[in-house]
């Protein structure tokens, strides 16, 4: 019998935590797959955010640990220069990222740290019951913006590759979604890149993942995904928004 | 050996480099600065790290991440960056990882002042971060026994994998004395709990302080309060000075307890008999000396840069069995020896009335 498919040897046999529908699971998949397909598991460390995806170390096969809330890329940064050669990663959710842990982010970009940040936008916390999140996009009614997210009390939502693009610190910033399988194929060159630099010691990486949330956003898996081609795009645009090494012959 | 004259804050910083200490996290603040500033000088020449963070709570959170890659691992500040640093040494700590912290206080609350205080006694001793959970706290009073507290709070640390403090005060950190640095070959400890990648030759190691089966959390917390029961028995130091005959001993630590040796031994000169007992570690409290030299007095005097916070543990110790004064300054107004001895005499004069 040929093996067309497996699950990746650097995701562990455990069952994902995650709701059913939730496209968590399938950017884990992506992150699995590139770091084994760059062979790099053994010298693979990531950290796990406070969210819903607070249990990776249960998935990902590779040490791995736990960040107080928003601090991952502090974390990652105090491994970073204790193991330069290794592989190190973040992987968090919008709230985590972009409202406790901004200025951790934003600083480790500057700062040039050589990690990749796996950055999972689902425009809501989804742990906590489905607040309002720094990426809950105008309008969007949550358990904290019940009457829809009012930009002028609640202000905008935060854009974070544009942002982290403007710095000299950050190599490689990207937008995917995982809604669609293009999509999804699109996404896995992405992650594949960052690691790609990472492991190359080009410095900091990030991608953000536009995701879902079915169960906070109130909607079936399959609706949840015209909602991130129909309301999450529009308000973050997909694409490269910086990539120091654009101009290199591809390998 | 060399005697060296240095300030301690710098001497903090030289000890912890010996100690094998290469990754140092830190944000500027009075009146700690020349930890962050000596460091920034030393770490490139020893091949070590300085970074500074963004805030006390990136750089503890830098510490955090070092110490479970299996680094050597610290960070310093004073008292409000301190309050910032309780969110990752509540983790460290529920992660079982060592690390060294160095508070060097200064008054408050809020901004208060930069001039020395020892009012976070009771943050560093009874609430260092959320949860139950314990900091061990060395109290050094001279510069020479910073350098030493450096090199034993690292050793305990790792030993009993949980976070530690060095806890001096802007008067100590300021003040400049000969020191002698220990030459000892520093052999790091077996961390295979660490993260260093697996490389394909043993399961994943995991860190984390994360429990959802509250049974699970429960035996988490228990088996780390057995290892702070074993350090309560064996880790308590203290230093006792004249307590064996003293009608009254003055129980201070860190600076103040440089003041009170000068107030003992100028109320010895007029007849009062004196001691004092010094805490070096306030966690675990020398709960037994204190017990042990106020056996035979008749009061105690705690002397202290706050309104009154080690007091209530030597009430404690004596098992509230005898009389415990208290004499304070607060908001980074330091005692001198004539209030202290000005206590002494009121009090040796109650007992002789
Ligand atoms: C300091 C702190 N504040 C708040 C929380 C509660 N909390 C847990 S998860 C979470 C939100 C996570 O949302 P997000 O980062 O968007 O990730 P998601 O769950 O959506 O994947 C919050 C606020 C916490 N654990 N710690
Ligand atoms: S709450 Fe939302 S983000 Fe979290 S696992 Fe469920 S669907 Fe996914």
């Amino acid at each position: 019998m040929k093996v067309i498919y497996e699950k990746s040897p650097m995701l562990k046999d455990a069952p994902l935590s995650y709701c059913p529908g939730c496209t968590h699971g399938i950017i884990h998949k992506l992150v699995a797959e590139s770091i084994h397909e760059l062979g790099a598991g053994g010298r693979a460390i990531g950290v796990s955010p406070v969210g819903c995806a607070v249990l990776a170390y249960n998935f990902f096969n590779c040490d791995m640990v736990q960040a107080p809330h928003g601090r991952a890329p502090a974390l990652a940064t105090g491994m970073a220069r204790v193991h330069p050669g290794h592989v190190i990663f973040t992987y968090q959710g919008d709230g985590d990222l972009a409202a406790i842990g901004t200025a951790e982010t934003i600083h480790a970009a500057c700062r040039g740290e050589n990690i990749v940040v796996i950055f999972v936008n689902n425009a809501i916390y989804g742990m906590t019951g489905g607040q309002m999140a720094p990426t809950t996009i105008a309008g969007q009614t949550t358990q904290t913006s019940p009457y829809g997210r009012d930009v002028v009390s609640a202000g905008h939502p935060v854009r974070v590759c544009e942002m982290l693009a403007t710095q000299e610190g950050t190599t490689y910033a990207e937008r995917v979604a995982v809604h669609s399988v293009p999509h999804i194929r699109k996404a896995k060159k992405a992650i594949k890149k960052a690691f790609e630099y990472q492991t190359q010691g080009r410095g900091f990486s990030i991608v953000e993942l536009l995701s879902t949330c079915p169960t906070n956003w109130g909607l079936s898996p399959v609706e949840s995904l015209a909602w991130v081609e129909e309301n999450m795009i529009p308000q973050y645009p997909l694409g490269v928004f910086k990539d120091k090494y654009a101009g290199e012959v591809a390998r | 050996m060399q005697r060296l004259l240095m300030k301690g804050n710098e001497a903090i910083a030289e000890a912890a480099i010996k100690a094998g200490c290469r990754h140092f996290f830190g944000y500027p603040i009075t009146p700690q600065n020349e930890v962050c500033a000596y460091m920034s000088r030393r770490m490139p020449q020893v091949e070590g790290v300085f970074l500074q963070a963004e805030s006390e709570i990136a750089a503890i959170s830098m510490v955090l991440g070092a110490s479970a890659a299996g680094a050597r691992a610290m960070t310093s500040s004073s008292s409000p960056g301190i309050s910032l640093k309780t969110e990752g040494l509540s983790y460290i700590a529920g992660s079982d990882l060592p690390a060294l912290i160095v508070n060097v206080q200064r008054g408050g609350p809020g901004l208060g002042t930069i001039q020395p205080a020892q009012s976070d006694y009771n943050q560093a001793t009874k609430a260092p971060g959320h949860g139950d959970l314990r900091l061990l706290v060395f109290a050094p009073s001279t510069v020479q026994e910073m350098v030493d507290c450096v090199f034993e709070t690292f050793d305990l640390t790792e030993k009993y994998r949980m976070p530690g403090m060095l806890l001096c005060d802007g008067l100590l950190g300021q003040m400049m004395e000969p020191v002698i640095f220990p030459e000892v070959e520093v052999t790091p400890s077996e961390k295979p709990w660490a993260l260093t990648g697996h490389g394909d030759k043993r399961q994943p190691n995991i860190i984390t302080s994360l429990n959802l089966d509250p049974e699970l959390s429960q035996s988490a917390n228990l088996a780390r309060f057995e290892r702070y029961a074993e350090i309560e028995k064996t880790q308590a130091r203290a230093e006792s000075l004249m307590t064996e005959d003293a009608d009254i001993v003055v129980v201070a630590y860190g600076a103040c307890a440089r003041i009170a040796r000068s107030a003992v031994s100028a109320a010895r000169a007029e007849g009062i008999k004196a001691g004092m007992l010094r805490p070096i570690t306030v966690w675990p409290f020398p709960t037994q000396q204190i017990l042990a030299a106020g056996k035979s007095a008749k009061a105690l005097l705690a002397v202290e840069m706050s309104m009154g916070q080690m007091v209530h543990d030597v009430r404690t110790a004596v098992q509230f069995k005898k009389p415990v004064h208290f004499f304070g300054r607060t908001g980074g107004v330091v005692p001198t020896p004539n209030e202290v001895l000005e206590q002494l005499k009121i009090i040796d004069g109650g007992l002789k009335a």
